[in-house]
């Protein structure tokens, strides 16, 4: 899921504005196309997909503002999604909340500054029978220690050379 | 016990179709398109009494007698597969390791009620479910389950799938259907009601996940067979989500009625390091808590917790020991509600801040005792005073952690910081000598540096 292009493209958006746009439904299976292909949902994006269904562009950007999942601006090459549910926080969550904050030196909502991860909050992954939980680059962990933590972003880092 | 919601546990590849079909899967279908009329297979839902899964019990073959029989437009069948409620967990174990029942339950759901398209609405954080999901509705499609022609019955069903967005909201059913409209999702005044004008204008029925996948079984062993287990008023076997300060956390399937004492001391091994029971939330984050001493009444089904003063709704399970700061918790429900309140209706946009930011204030011990009133004050005027029940979702915690905890809310106070945490800045509780400064253990990160496994124990 983490797989997209970079860079805004408005050909690419009305193309996915006209290939979907009779779909039931089809303003949020369009922003999902888009933000799969870029990671994000450009700005620029909202006037082609209100010219595309007939809709204005304040109705486009409720609809793309209401979700979280939706992100605004380009996220870092891989996502990192941590729980801060009841569940995980019995389990140490606010404990591993602070050493990930530590470890990439950003808050959640923000990207490191090399570009390589980006830190969300998330409420619930529906892991907790194996909390705490996270979500790394499209794939979930359950029962991440401070230590586990940091070796999956060893991994990571590894696996991307 | 017999187990059949969770059959994966013994036969292994139960996702792959043939697998599925060796075990008996698609035989119910059989029965609901051959030998049953579509008000057969509503009665004898009726009949087994199946009460929703999805957290508000209601009667699953009544909400389908709700569609009108003559409807000049399509009727739509939408299965709520947008599982967020904190602590709950049963619907993800269902769509990775028995998919296919799923999609039985959904055929039998449309043959009842007429509908020939199925939504099928998945939370955004089910990806990899989504990529299992998919797979087995392409082999039932590949196998004439699924498509313009059910097992040559000539009758046809369509399933899609589409994926929410992050929002909690989407799993109450009218803002499920607006977000599958392409909106805002906007819980709707009722009436109408979904099974009159749900989906793009039409009847509509919105049912759980784990609610059809009790339908296959229902349809082939007969009401009678479901009624054998579990209490009559709520039949069945329910998936419990086991989660918190608890040595065996995870999923397990347990009849209706089943003693939460015994769910928590027996099944789930008793509560982590030792140590006390302190509460429980029985259904889910939305609903009020159990001390102790209540939790270990309490038999879990819809009318016993309701009549103790909760909700089972999801069957959600936290369990929290001494050691855990109730204000903190409290805090935590109020961010998530806050969180995730539409903005529709000013009750519950401003309430959920407010309660939030007193609650930030209390925790951090620069609360006063007059904010226990105020919160207590603004979650009785949020109840009942919006479209949807999301308000009710954190007036309720709020209104049964505040009584049954008040002592510690009030020590915060007295104390100027929360006598849970172990590094605790505490400016105010140096002094001593009142008694009341002891500092119980701080909350214990039991962080096992074993396994990544995403997998729950259910060894029931």
């Amino acid at each position: 899921m983490d797989q997209h292009q970079n860079g805004f493209d408005p050909a690419a958006v009305a193309a996915i504005g006209s290939r979907l746009k009779d779909r039931p439904g089809a303003l949020m299976l369009i922003l999902h196309e888009i933000q799969d292909r870029f990671g994000y949902v450009p700005r620029g994006a909202a006037p082609i997909i209100a010219q595309a269904l007939n809709l204005s562009r304040a109705e486009v950007h409720g609809v793309a503002t209401f979700y979280h999942d939706f992100r605004h601006q380009p996220p870092g090459r891989d996502v990192i999604r941590l729980c801060r549910a009841e569940a995980c926080q019995a389990m140490g969550a606010v404990a591993l909340a602070e050493h990930v904050r530590g470890r990439l030196g950003v808050e959640f909502g923000e990207t490191t500054r090399d570009g390589a991860f980006t830190l969300e909050a998330v409420y619930c992954l529906g892991n907790c029978g194996c909390s705490p939980a996270m979500v790394l680059a499209g794939e979930l962990h359950g029962r991440v220690s401070l230590a586990r933590f940091d070796e999956l972003l060893a991994e990571r880092k590894e696996g991307r050379r | 016990m017999q187990r059949y919601l969770t059959r994966w546990l013994d036969i292994p590849d139960l996702r792959r179709i043939e697998v599925y079909e060796a075990h008996g899967g698609y035989g119910a279908l059989r029965k609901a398109l051959f030998e049953m009329t579509p008000e057969q297979i509503i009665n004898e839902v009726k009949n087994s009494n199946l009460r929703g899964r999805g957290g508000a019990a209601f009667p699953t073959g009544v909400k389908w007698s709700f569609i009108p029989k003559d409807s000049k437009k399509p009727v739509y069948v939408c299965c709520n597969a947008d599982e967020s409620e904190p602590g709950t967990f049963a619907n993800r174990y269902e769509l990775e390791n028995d998919p296919h029942a799923i999609i039985e339950g959904i055929l039998i759901a449309c043959r009842a009620v007429g509908s020939h398209t199925c939504f099928v609405y998945m939370r955004g954080e089910f990806f990899t479910q989504k990529q299992i999901f998919e797979t087995a509705l392409g082999e039932a499609r590949a196998r004439g389950y699924v498509g313009a022609d059910v097992m040559g019955s000539g009758f046809g069903v369509e399933i899609t799938v589409h994926r929410g967005a992050g929002a909690y909201i989407c799993g109450e059913e009218t803002g499920l259907l607006e977000s599958l409209e392409g909106k805002r999702a906007y819980p709707r005044n009722r009436p109408p009601f979904p099974a009159i004008q749900g989906a793009f204008g039409c009847p509509t029925v919105v049912n759980n996940i784990e609610t059809l996948s009790n339908v296959p079984h229902i349809i082939a062993r007969g009401a009678e067979w479901y009624k054998t287990m579990g209490p009559a008023s709520s039949p069945g076997n329910k998936l419990f989500c086991l989660s918190g300060h608890i040595n065996k956390p995870g999923l397990y399937e347990l009849p209706m009625g089943f003693a939460l004492k015994d769910l928590i001391y027996e099944v789930g091994g008793g509560i982590l390091d030792g140590r006390k029971l302190k509460a429980v939330i029985p259904g889910g984050s939305s609903f009020p808590v159990f001390t102790a001493e209540e939790a270990v009444k309490v038999n879990m089904d819809f009318d016993s917790v309701r009549a103790a003063g909760s909700l089972m709704g999801t069957a959600g399970v936290m369990v929290m020991h001494d050691g855990t700061c109730m204000v903190e918790v409290l805090r935590t429900v109020a961010h998530f509600y806050h969180h995730e309140s539409c903005g529709q209706c000013t009750p519950c946009r401003e309430g959920t801040g407010w309660i939030e930011k007193l609650l930030i204030e209390l925790e951090a011990g620069r609360g006063r005792t007059e904010d226990l009133q105020t919160l207590l004050s603004v979650a009785t005027n949020m109840e009942g005073n919006t479209i949807c029940v999301l308000a009710d979702s954190l007036s309720m915690p709020v209104k049964s952690f505040i009584p049954k905890f008040r002592a510690e809310f009030e020590e915060h106070v007295r104390l100027g910081c929360c006598p849970f945490k172990e590094d605790g800045a505490t400016p105010h509780a140096t002094g001593g000598g009142d008694g009341v400064a002891q500092t119980p253990a701080a909350a214990p990160n039991r962080l096992s540096a074993q396994s990544t496994d995403t997998d729950a124990e259910a060894d029931n």
